[in-house]
């Protein structure tokens, strides 16, 4: 199976790769997916005092479509409200990085773990978790 | 040097050049089918057929009256399965073998069950070899024949075939080995082994796909097996259908082949997997898999913990390596054969396997060895699990949200 160029350029030249500090109260970590099923994502956001995430960093451990798709979460993330980040889709990814149907699941990974390091970032922060959560397969 | 750097040997095997060149007169001056009696177009193809029937039953120490041509292993596996349960069901229904077979042994195993049979899957030690005793204990008045593989194809591991024969024979049973892996590789030899049924294939010895053969044993027992295809009663009835003479010859061009510089080749081999192997085994937090002194000269399993094999394949880029991670199966379960052993699934998605072959050389494994400890290095640098690991983070202990 090929990867398309996006997955490639995502994978070879990652972008925010990182790990933020995640004792401060401005930062929000979301840790997804296990070890035993070969894929997990952590992304971190730090959010200023008018929610916008100012800086997203991320470490995967995963397949090509795994890293490529936490790597563009990343970039989509930066400079978005939490509540506009919030609304990012699985869908938006898989269609940005032309992921095939085997790898979909890649991109439900990276929009949980959005959901995640915004939930945490929320609670952290006296705000109410949000409850809405995708269907899991 | 050329890349991309070939590595998966396992899988498949270019051809040598000196196999191709006996086919090519088979295909168009001696086309002949060599079922025609009558002519000398079949003679000349029933003339290389002969000779290479010769070559493939001297490399494994059998009667060329033994080899029944097929289309491959997968084929082999399934007639000696089939053809040994319907041949043999008056006797008894038994059939016992172990969980890292392939999948044309299990699959084959599996129909039989449906035919009213009953078959043992032996659990293998952590080290992918079988326990001799347990396989003694399971063997009941009902048991008809033992297949155990010769060499694994995931982990290049050697079963005790001798030793397990000598059991199977002990208690009135069969003993077939797929021994696809081996074949060309080590010394394989039916006699000395007490083997009555062997499968394998040229393709993964240098020579063509598309061709294979099934040994059954004519003495000593005499052994049959009841075809799975009908049609003229070629290979002594065994197996109907026209022979695939260009295949054929280059099979028996490429056990030749074998056969006269395999001492050689499998020590060539040797040194230079123990070179990659121990290179890659000096990174932190790597395992090899499987037993390291009965194994196949030519093969390495390794793991590489905390990185995903099918991400580290895709950073390895210039060599062709094969994993048992989930990703690159249709099934997104990782390797049957890792899990066997007792791996955990996260060290089974961490495994890649290196398979060297005739054409590797030192200059290839030198960077081989170097690309992959950049790609590992890099994944690792991407991954939250090294990153805790690194901590001091015990990560059996942390709650997955699994998906």
């Amino acid at each position: 199976m090929a990867y398309s160029e996006k997955v490639i350029d995502h994978y070879t030249n990652p972008r925010n790769v990182g790990t933020l500090d995640k004792s401060s109260s401005k930062v929000g970590t979301g840790l997804v997916g296990a070890p035993e099923c070969g894929d997990v994502m952590r992304l971190q956001i730090e959010v200023d005092e008018n929610h916008v995430i100012t800086d997203a960093k991320f470490k995967t451990f995963g397949c090509g479509s795994a890293i490529a798709s936490s790597s563009l979460a990343t970039e989509w993330l930066k400079g978005k409200t939490i509540d506009d980040a919030v609304k990012i889709d699985n869908m938006d990814i898989v269609e940005e990085l032309a992921l095939p149907p085997v790898k979909i699941h890649c991109s439900v990974l990276a929009e949980d773990a959005i959901k995640a390091a915004i939930n945490d970032y929320r609670v952290k922060n006296g705000l109410e978790a949000l409850v809405e959560e995708k269907a899991h397969h | 040097m050329n890349l991309p750097i070939y590595l998966d040997n396992n899988a498949t095997t270019p051809m040598d050049p000196r196999v191709l060149e006996a086919m090519l007169p088979y295909f168009n001056q001696k086309f002949g089918n060599a079922a025609s009696r009558n002519h000398a177009f079949g003679w000349a193809a029933e003339e290389g057929v002969d000779y290479s029937r010769e070559q493939v039953a001297k490399l494994i120490g059998a009667n060329e009256k033994e080899i029944i041509f097929t289309s491959g292993a997968t084929e082999s596996d399934n007639l000696a399965i089939k053809g040994v349960f319907e041949m043999y069901k008056d006797k008894g229904n038994h059939i016992i073998t172990c969980v890292t077979e392939h999948k044309a042994i299990l699959d084959a195993c599996k129909h039989v069950e449906k035919l009213g049979g009953t078959v043992t899957y032996l659990p293998v030690k952590e080290d992918g070899l079988v326990d001799l005793d347990l396989l003694e204990s399971s063997i009941t008045d009902k048991t008809i024949l033992v297949t155990i593989m010769y060499g694994n194809n995931e982990i290049g591991v050697i079963q005790p075939v001798k030793e397990i024969a000598a059991i199977a024979h002990k208690h009135g049973a069969l003993f077939f080995t797929d021994a696809t892996q081996a074949v060309g590789k080590i010394p394989v030899n039916v006699l000395e082994d007490g083997i009555d049924l062997l499968a394998f294939s040229a393709h993964k010895m240098y020579g063509p796909k598309g061709v294979g053969a099934l040994y059954v044993r004519r003495k000593n027992p005499r052994v049959k097996v009841t075809a799975q295809m009908d049609g003229g009663g070629h290979e002594r009835g065994m197996r109907s259908g026209t022979l695939n003479v260009p295949g054929i010859v280059g099979f028996g061009k490429a056990c030749e082949l074998c056969r006269l510089e395999m001492a050689d080749e499998a020590k060539r081999l040797s040194a230079l997997r123990d070179k990659l192997q121990a290179s890659l085994t000096q990174m932190e937090e790597s395992y090899v898999n499987g037993n390291v002194e009965h194994r196949l000269p030519h093969v390495a399993n390794i793991s590489f913990k905390y990185v995903e094999g099918e991400g580290l394949m895709m950073a390895m880029k210039d060599l062709a390596v094969s994993s048992g991670s989930a990703c690159t199966s249709a099934s997104l379960e990782p390797s049957y054969v890792l899990k066997s052993l007792g791996l955990s699934d996260d060290l089974a998605h961490s495994s890649i396997r290196f398979g060297l072959g005739r054409f590797t050389t030192e200059e290839e494994v030198d960077y081989a060895i170097e690309q992959t400890k950049k790609a590992v290095n890099h994944l690792r640098d991407l991954s939250p699990l090294w990153e805790m690991f690194k901590e001091g983070i015990d990560l059996d202990k942390v709650e997955w949200v699994e998906h």
